[in-house]
């Protein structure tokens, strides 16, 4: 499991550069058609603030997009001591808990480190499971929060919005340039602008950088949900629990009432409606899928 | 210049074994560290569950004051928990307690009065949260010591583990499955 960690460690720095890479693509692209490196470095600082501005708050913004209510001890004890009971076995700092008064059964963890970590739990997930299958959940989630997957996602999620946002300006720019600047441009052109395959190319580009960002980002997530389902099963050394947490989830899982795709890979089941493309494009590996997994990690205690 | 390859060599395996040794030890440093903390984790929530004891001992006193002998069992058990100096003597208090609890968890069942009053039934609680508090501070102290212990043992490890001080860390060993395995429940 230490070794995961490790890895994850380690993942979450390609990410970032990989970002980083299209971020720094876009801008050079859009440098060369507008011919003004100004654009990069621009282009640059933004991601990067946007970026550091997520690190610090975006587990603020997550808890208040989903509605959720902090509780102490006394409001809840059955939930606050599931989770303090978790983080004691594991070592964890006790995390911030959180409630969400929706039917629709869901939980999800948030927070840049462990020393910073939000989980909460909707008002359904604590109707429908019994105590050992609310742990397997909540194991689930502080599984997130021990492999890091909170600050990688936190960070994925704040570059794919930044990567979609810069492409949109840019994107914007072009259509404009190209209707309004087409004529006083073409003295100084060294080539670049010029070429009309070349600004096509940059254009589908711009298109398909955000779109590739999602997908990075919705594969990442998938990876993570496996693996912290793994290190729910070992910190309960019970996988058959959560599994049949899992199966609850599916049967009775439903939308929730208040719909935020961009938290979507935050929480333990997909919260929103299903759709033709959710296989490609879902934030969350099938649940069978899943069951079938902590199963066979089952057999192997 | 021909004497130049072997020097190389040489200073090559002492850089790659120095670079082993070092790592080695901070990790074991590190582990070593985290079983000590795991371990102050758990003597917190033994001392919280033996604070727990003489409030339950006045409240079933006062319906069944002639079970003297399962008090002065729990008293004697509760001390030895409190005076342990070591995951290893913890053991064996632990399994004392344990039954202690039962046997004077069995006495409060003949008590209806007792088992209906409120006190009783916050105390019983507490006790199950420390219970599972305990267990779980148990696991991963567990955990820690099974990873230390299993570091110093592997080759090359065992040849310097021990002349650096580092020995074998004690398991917080319950023997008494069935204790852990049913802690006192509350019925209401």
């Amino acid at each position: 499991m230490y070794r995961a960690i490790a890895a994850n460690k380690r993942n979450t720095v390609f990410i970032i550069l990989f970002f980083l890479v299209i971020i720094g693509l876009i801008g050079w692209l859009a440098s060369f058609l507008f011919n003004s490196w100004a654009i990069l470095i621009v282009v640059m600082i933004v991601a990067i603030g946007y970026a550091l501005i997520q690190y610090f708050a975006a587990s603020g913004q997550a808890v208040m997009a989903s509605g959720a209510v902090e509780i102490q001890k006394a409001d809840n004890p059955r939930l606050w001591n599931t989770v303090e009971n978790l983080s004691i076995a594991t070592g964890t700092p006790m995390p911030k808990v959180y409630i969400i008064n929706d039917p629709a059964p869901n939980a999800f963890a948030t927070g840049r480190d462990p020393q910073h970590a939000v989980v909460a739990a909707t008002t359904g997930l604590l109707d429908i499971m019994d105590d050992a299958e609310l742990e397997g959940v909540m194991a689930h989630e502080l599984g997130h929060v021990r492999n890091y997957d909170i600050r990688v996602s936190m960070i994925v999620f704040g570059l794919t919005v930044a990567v979609g946002l810069i492409a949109d300006i840019l994107l914007r720019m072009s259509m404009f340039g190209a209707l309004a600047g087409g004529n006083n441009r073409n003295n100084n052109n060294n080539g670049g602008g010029g070429n009309p395959i070349l600004l096509i190319v940059g254009i589908v580009a711009l298109v398909l950088a955000p779109l590739m960002a999602a997908l990075v980002q919705m594969a990442v997530s998938r990876q993570r949900e496996y693996l912290a389902d793994a290190t729910s099963a070992m910190t309960t050394r019970n996988p058959d629990e959560l599994a049949s947490a899992l199966a609850k989830l599916e049967q009775y899982g439903r939308p929730m009432r208040r719909q935020n795709s961009s938290m979507a890979h935050l929480w333990i089941a997909n919260p929103l409606k299903p759709s033709m493309m959710s296989r490609l494009f879902s934030t969350h590996p099938p649940i069978d899928e899943r069951i079938a997994r902590l199963k066979k990690i089952g057999s192997s205690f | 210049m021909e004497w130049l390859i072997p020097v190389v060599i040489i200073v090559v395996i002492l850089a790659i074994i120095g670079i082993y040794f070092w790592a080695t030890y901070n990790s074991l440093v590190t582990l070593n560290v985290r079983v000590d903390e795991a371990w102050s984790d758990i003597t917190v929530q033994l001392k919280r569950r033996a604070d727990l004891i003489p409030n339950l001992i006045e409240t079933v006193k006062g319906y069944a004051a002639h079970e003297k002998g399962v008090f002065e069992e729990v008293t004697k058990a509760r001390a030895e928990t409190l005076s342990a100096s070591g995951p290893a003597e913890a053991s064996v208090a632990e399994n004392h307690i344990q039954s202690a609890l039962k046997s004077i968890f069995a006495v409060a069942e003949a008590y209806p009065q007792l088992q209906a009053s409120q006190n009783f039934l916050r105390l019983q609680s507490d006790l199950v949260d420390t219970e599972d508090k305990i267990q779980a501070a148990r696991r991963f102290y567990n955990g820690g010591v099974r990873e230390f212990n299993t570091k110093i043992k592997v080759f090359p490890n065992n040849i310097f583990a021990k002349r650096l001080g580092f020995t074998q860390r004690d398991f917080f060993e319950v023997a008494d499955a069935s204790a852990i395995a049913e802690p006192p429940r509350v019925q209401f």
